[in-house]
Order: C-alpha cells, then structure tokens, then sequence
C-alpha cells in the first residue's frame, strides 16, 4: 500500500519542531504500523537522510514504550491496544496519516517522536510503592482478600504506564494512571496501611510535575492500551480528600 | 501558619481539592435553581400566588433570610468562578503544544465548551439581577400590587407577576434568557454526571444512571424557565389589570385562556 505521512521532526528538545511529509511506498498490509516506520527508516538512511526517532521496546503489548498518537489519538483509533500492535491492514491505501509525539507540558519531547516520560517514574517513587517486604505470593487463602477487591486491583495493576492517557487528555492529566497506580496498592491488605500517605504523595508529586486537572470526560479511557476504568479516578478523588481530611484533623 | 490552615490551603491548591470545590458549590447551585425554577412556575397560577411568593421570600426569617440566601449563593458562586477559571488556567498550561490534528474520542460538545457556558451563564445572572432584582428599568420599577394595596389598607407590595410579564415582553431580554438558560442546559448535561465523579461515586454501574439523571435535571430546568417567556412571547401569558378592591387575577375577557385561580 502506499501512504502519506505526516510526521513530527524535531532535531532536540531546544528545537522548534515541525510537520513534515513523507511518501512510504509499497508497505505490505501485513506490517505492523512500527514495522512500516522501520522500512520508511530504512529508506531514509540509504538515501542519507536522518531517520525519525521513535520509542519502541517489547512490540508486543507489554511494556509501555512505544508511544505515537496516530490521526490525533495516541495508540491509533483501534480500542484497547498499543502502537505496536496496530497493524497497516487497518489503514486504506492511499491514506495520509498523521504521527505526532505524546503531547504534554510534563513529557517533554527528546527527539521527533520520542518523549521523556520520567515524571511518571517520579510519581511512582513519591508513593506507588509498598515499604516493606510482603514476602512471595500467599498460600492461597492464607491472606483473605474479597474476590471484588481482587479483580478490580488486579485490573489497575495492568497499567502498563505509558501515558497514552496524559496525551489524550485535553489537560494533558495524569489522573488515570496516578489512580490505577494507587488503587491496585490500596485496594489489597499489603497496601492498606500506607494508602493515605501514598495517595497525597503521588498526588502532590502530580500536581508538581505540571499535569493538569481531570474534567471528567474520560479520553483516557477510551485510549488506555489496557483498558482501564476511569473509575479508579473517582477513587483516586475520594481517597485523596479522605486523606486530605485525615491529615488536617488528626 | 498552624498545621490545619496548611492543610486546608494545600488541599485548596491541589487539582483534586479544587475540582471537589467545583462539585459542592455545584451541588448547592443546582438546588438553588431547583427552588428558583419551582417558585418561577407559579407565574402560571396568577399574580396573587406570584406576588404572596415573593413576599414571603422577602419576609421570611424577619427579613434576613433572603439575604441569608445572597449570601450563600454569592459565596457559592465566587468559589466556583475562582476555582474552574484557575483550573482552566492550569489545564491549558499543562499542555502547551497542541496537536496538528486534533481529535476527540468520546467527549461531549458540553464538556469542551463548559468554561463559555459557565461565563455566559455569569453574564446572563449579572443582567438578570440587575433587571429583576436591582431593576435599573424604571418601566419595571414602579408597579404597585394594587389588588394587594386595596385588600390592605395603608401596606404596599411590588407587582412581580407583572414585572416578569412586562420584562419578557421585550424580546431581546428574552432572547437573551433563552440563549443563557440553553448553555446553562448544555453545562449541567455534563456538569450534573460530572460531580458523581468528582465526588467519587461514580462506577461503570452507576454511570449511566447519573447521565441519565444530569440530563433529566437538565432538561427539566431547560422547560420549567424557558415556560414563561415562551408564555409571555406568545401571548399565553398576558397581564390583565386587576378589578381594584376584589381579589387579584379574575379573568376579565372570558376568551382568553384562564389563569388557574391561586
Ligand atoms: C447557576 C450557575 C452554575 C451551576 C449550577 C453550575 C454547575 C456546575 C457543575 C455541577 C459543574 C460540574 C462539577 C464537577 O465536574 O465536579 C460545573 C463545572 C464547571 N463550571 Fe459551573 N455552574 C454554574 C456557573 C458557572 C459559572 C458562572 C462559571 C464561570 C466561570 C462556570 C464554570 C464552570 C467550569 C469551567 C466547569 C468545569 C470545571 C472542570 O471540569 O474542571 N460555572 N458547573
Ligand atoms: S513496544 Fe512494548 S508496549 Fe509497545
């Protein structure tokens, strides 16, 4: 199939940045969207071009590094995936498509597409953690925990971080991923005892990163690879007023 | 700074603690356009029922509750302008280079243009208390409840019923509310599901039953005060002179549609 791409080149992050246009000739359907990036690559280095930088690890789904927003949606259209999985057969020949980096004030971009998603790294540190050792996983049973905490703990824990959330946002927000990363600690009795300091730490380490303010309309749910409820948004804000309180008060 | 105000004042400066902020003066300002839009409908049983409402609400409590109730709102009101402009403000810094392409996924027109409908709403409620409240139009100043000053020798009460009749006459004015009060609708329709959130009640079980419930409220509020200047534009709505001396609103020109006796 043959495509136009528009692409973001930026040579570092003091450049300005700008669209610019490439014509990918003949990629096969059966590509996947970073191996149709590969062969555009390829051809540029044979021609002695510089190639655009993209951020890419595990291409299967698991790691949370490749990035992109596809035709103004971060991880392309396609529901519930990554980059690295959309493949080119869902794209129509002769289509232009536009590639531009995660776009926020806190992910500042390093080079053309690639950006430095390290204030998420920070955010854990300040609290998505649990202080002391919990030991090896549980005899089963030996730690009760409600089936309905399990499974809502267990599918925040599939946040894999890769911002895609923050980039949808309109407010570049951080609040789904803040909130799976708080809720898959706090709803489990190994995270209970340090919820209330962990969610104004990592609420606090948000806020001071320059993410903005969630405004309810859930584009990051719709976008987030692993579909995660913004549900554990309305935790997050209960959690953290109850905290608030708590810290005012006692 | 002791300990508590420092706790108070970092939870006021955060996203979350002035998102919260939005949702409680949120809450209180929908209740309050709940009453107003109750009190507002009985224009439709006639100037004694309008007129005994507006009385009570300025005799209630001695006179102070109405200004109780100013007070409040105003306070209500400041605390959601300060907080979603300097929200807004904050969101729009947070993402300072924007996309070439834009797009939207699921996000509702309402929910993108909030902050307009929010000012519009603020331009409208400064126009509407100078207009009805303040009431800098002299045309709408001097109206005396004459059946009311005939039934009660030496006592005087301003003629609501025929202020508002009078006022949405004037099809500018009321083109004006019908604008403001369908922005208001567009800003509740996401702003009503959006509290629950901001609350943290909100679960995929209980989503779609507080959209529904936004919406309902939304709607409702849009009929019940968009009612009265559609009454008054088309002539459902008219103010007959009293007969002085007798009990307020007895229709005189038996074809015209009947106000229900109060
Ligand atoms: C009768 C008047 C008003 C009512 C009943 C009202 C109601 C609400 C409600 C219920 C919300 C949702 C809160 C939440 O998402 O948790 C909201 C949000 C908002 N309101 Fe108002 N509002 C009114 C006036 C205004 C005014 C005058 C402004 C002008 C600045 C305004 C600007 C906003 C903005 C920008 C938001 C979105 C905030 C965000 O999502 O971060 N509102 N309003
Ligand atoms: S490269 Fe690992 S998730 Fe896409």
């Amino acid at each position: 199939m043959n495509l136009t791409l528009k692409v973001w080149r930026q040579k570092n992050a003091t450049d300005h940045g700008r669209i610019e246009t490439y014509e990918a000739r003949s990629i096969p359907a059966e590509a996947s969207f970073l191996e149709m990036l590969d062969i555009v690559n390829e051809r540029l280095i044979e021609g002695g071009g510089e190639p655009i930088h993209f951020d890419h690890d595990c291409r299967e789904g698991i790691c949370g590094m490749c990035s992109l927003t596809i035709n103004g949606v971060p991880h392309s259209k396609e529901r519930g995936i990554t980059t690295c999985q959309v493949h080119m057969r869902k794209f129509r020949d002769g289509d232009t498509i536009w590639i531009e980096p995660f776009r926020a004030r806190a992910f500042p971009v390093v080079r053309d597409l690639v950006v430095d998603r390290t204030a998420f790294d920070r955010i854990v540190a300040a609290g998505g953690f649990i202080s002391v050792r919990t030991g090896s996983a549980q005899d089963a049973n030996a730690l009760p925990v409600p089936k309905d905490d399990a499974d809502a703990s267990f599918a925040a824990a599939a946040c894999i971080g890769c911002g895609a959330c923050v980039a949808a946002c309109k407010n570049a927000s951080a609040m789904l991923f803040v909130g799976a990363k708080a809720a898959h600690l706090n709803l489990l009795p190994q995270g209970k005892p340090e919820q209330d300091k962990r969610v104004l730490a990592m609420v606090r380490q948000m806020d001071a990163e320059g993410f903005g303010g969630c405004t309810n309309q859930y584009e990051c749910e719709a976008v987030c690879p692993k579909e995660i409820s913004a549900d554990v948004i309305a935790k997050l804000n209960r959690d953290y007023t109850a905290a608030a309180v708590k810290e005012a008060v006692c | 700074m002791n300990p508590l105000g420092k706790a108070i004042l970092q939870f006021c400066r955060s996203t979350i603690g002035r998102k919260l902020i939005v949702a409680l003066t949120g809450v209180l300002l929908v209740l309050f356009l709940l009453g107003h839009v109750a009190g507002n409908l009985l224009v439709f049983q006639g100037r004694e029922a309008m007129n005994d409402y507006a009385q009570f609400l300025h005799t209630m409590l001695h006179g102070q509750g109405v200004w109780i109730a100013r007070i409040g709102l105003l306070i209500a009101v400041g605390l959601h302008i300060w907080a979603t402009v300097s929200l807004v403000k904050d969101n729009r810094a947070a993402r300072t280079e924007r996309y070439a392409l834009p797009a939207t996924v699921q996000a509702s027109k309402s929910s993108r243009i909030m902050i307009w409908s929010g000012l519009t709403i603020l331009a409208f409620v400064v126009f509407h208390i100078l207009h009805f409240t303040v009431r800098i139009d002299p045309a709408l100043a001097n109206l005396p409840d004459a059946a009311y000053a005939a039934a009660h020798p030496g006592e005087s009460r301003h003629d609501v019923y025929a202020m508002v009749i009078k006022g949405f006459q004037n099809p500018l004015v009321s083109l004006f509310y019908i604008v403001a009060i369908t922005l208001l609708c567009s800003h509740l329709s996401h702003g009503i599901a959006s509290l629950f959130q901001t609350l943290g009640w909100r679960s995929r079980k209980s989503a779609a039953l507080e959209k529904q419930l936004g919406w309902a409220i939304a709607i409702a509020l849009w009929i019940g005060f968009l009612s009265i200047p559609a009454a008054v534009l088309t002539g459902a709505l008219k103010d007959k002179p009293s007969v002085s001396g007798q009990k307020a609103a007895i229709p005189s020109d038996p074809a015209a549609p009947a106000p229900r006796q109060g």
